[in-house]
């Protein structure tokens, strides 16, 4: 039984990591990874100091952003159209359970984020030390893991490409300015003690406490100056660990219920 | 687009939910026990060069001058500190004022600005760093920009209490100003200047001057100046006397 769930798991992920080689992924991010290059390259050309720091750090930022833009949309768009080509409906029709799908699909997408994340560090391993860009590569790997599995969530909740991409947009963004939101929100500029600005102050801690801390994942700080991230990335893994079995328990409770 | 009807929640495993409540709840007590965003106080760097920051803007150097400006404003109030105006680099203010200027030329908000925010900073070699840039922009377009040297010269009389440098611009503004659109009380501000310094002698020949000249066409103010320069010369016989 045990080794049937993860022959599926094993099979699901392999199918989803064909899909991504076969639909030219490799070709569009190496694409982004060369643009990112030439702007990292042509900012620090131009920087009458800290050059090597402005392109480090613009590399660093450009590609991030790209690496969770582009894993986003692929992840959404290939789930949605496999819900309208009935792909999911034909592969649960055999004996294969919600769950296995699931960490399935979720494995193999996290699998393409590994192969993004590495990339991306081998990519900065020419401009940064070693053992800082490691550090840095398994940050970025854990957000985009968190990325990951809240796409499949959003598939599974909303089964639209527009609405999954904006909730995935709306989240990414908000998680990773919810320390400069709070900090504006406790230091208005008029009436702090007014009741609408109360409210406010206290929805966006609110908010703060569903959200991931993802302002603390990957850091270019990282990058250019040395030991700024010792002991950041053991509170990111338990981060990591605590949202990605949030996300997937959600996840699951949406695949459950739906009614194929 | 396919839409799935939904099964009740019975229908779920049970330890879905179970494992959805117990993983909030350890995000919950997670985001408690994590220190709170500390707020950090930025100083401003300098601005890029002047093609890059028109690169930037991406063909509106306009648009850009105009987000630019309320990002400086926004600079003292960064996340979760208020900084005072005596904490800010000033030669980085002023470099930054300098590149927003150049970006729209014909923007009224850097020389507001500097002259009536910035300018009231309680430290009299921030206040002069301020009121040069101005003179040294308003000299650039006198006619448009007038309005912020008349600012200056109050900024350099009655705060910085320097009446030798309120003067100063005071005859930069009736020297270069001299457009239909600059009223008379900005032309004439350096004559009212000396008169408040006891230079009676001077006002009353500078704006005799004027008087004379036929720049001043309006009745009403050719009157107005008649009584100030009757008056004028009532103080020096009354200086003459003593």
């Amino acid at each position: 039984m045990g080794c049937n769930i993860l022959y599926a798991i094993f099979a699901i992920t392999r199918f989803t990591l064909l899909e991504a080689r076969r639909n030219r992924l490799v070709w569009l991010f190496l694409l982004l990874l060369a643009v990112a290059i030439a702007l990292a390259v042509f900012m620090g050309s131009i920087a009458i100091t800290e050059s090597q720091a402005i392109r480090t750090s613009v590399l660093a930022a450009v590609l991030r952003i790209f690496a969770v833009f582009l894993l986003s949309l692929y992840v959404i768009t290939s789930m949605v159209r496999e819900i309208n080509d009935k792909g999911m409906e034909l592969t649960l029709s055999l004996p294969v359970s919600r769950t296995s799908y699931f960490f399935g699909k979720l494995s193999g997408y996290s699998m393409i984020a590994v192969l993004v994340s590495v990339s991306i560090g081998l990519t900065l391993v020419f401009y940064a030390p070693f053992f800082q860009v490691f550090l840095w590569t398994i940050s970025l790997f854990f957000e985009l893991l968190i990325i990951t599995a809240l796409c499949l969530l959003c598939v599974f909740t909303f089964t639209q490409i527009t609405v999954a991409i904006t909730a995935v947009t709306v989240f990414y963004v908000l998680s990773r300015t919810i320390d400069a939101i709070q900090l504006m929100s406790r230091e208005p500029l008029i009436d702090p003690d007014s009741l609408p600005q109360v409210f406010i102050t206290r929805s966006i801690d609110l908010l703060a406490y569903v959200l991931p801390d993802l302002y603390r994942f990957s850091p270019s700080e990282w990058l250019i100056y040395p030991n700024t991230m010792t002991g950041q990335i053991l509170p990111i893994a338990v981060q990591t660990v605590i949202y990605l079995v949030l996300l997937v328990a959600a996840g699951l409770f949406d695949l459950y219920r739906k009614n194929l | 687009m396919h839409r799935y009807q939904e099964r009740s929640v019975k229908a779920l495993p049970v330890w879905i939910p179970i494992l959805l409540t117990v993983a909030m709840t350890a995000q919950i007590i997670w985001h408690m026990h994590r220190p709170d965003p500390i707020a950090h106080f930025h100083r401003l760097t300098p601005p890029p060069v002047q093609s890059v920051l028109e690169m930037m803007s991406l063909g509106d150097p306009v648009a850009m001058s105009k987000i630019l400006m309320l990002w400086l404003q926004a600079h003292d109030n960064q996340p979760g500190i208020s900084v005072p105006f005596r904490q800010l680099d000033y030669s980085m203010l002023i470099h930054w004022l300098e590149a927003i200027l150049k970006l729209d030329p014909r923007a009224h908000y850097p020389l507001l600005a500097a002259s009536r925010v910035y300018g009231e900073v309680p430290d009299a070699e921030k206040q002069r760093q301020i009121l040069a840039f101005v003179a040294r922009e308003f000299q650039k377009d006198p006619d448009h920009r007038w309005p912020w040297m008349a600012h200056a010269v109050y900024i350099a009389r009655h705060k910085l209490k320097d009446e030798q440098l309120a003067l100063k611009y005071a005859r930069l503004l009736a020297d270069k100003a001299r457009g239909e659109n600059v009223p008379g009380w900005a032309k004439q501000m350096h004559i009212f200047l000396l008169e408040d310094m006891g230079e009676i002698e001077s006002a009353k020949i500078l704006l005799g001057a004027l008087l004379e000249s036929g720049q001043i066409e309006d009745p009403n103010e050719q009157a107005f100046l008649y009584q100030r320069l009757a008056e004028l010369e009532g103080k020096r016989g009354q200086t003459g006397r003593q």
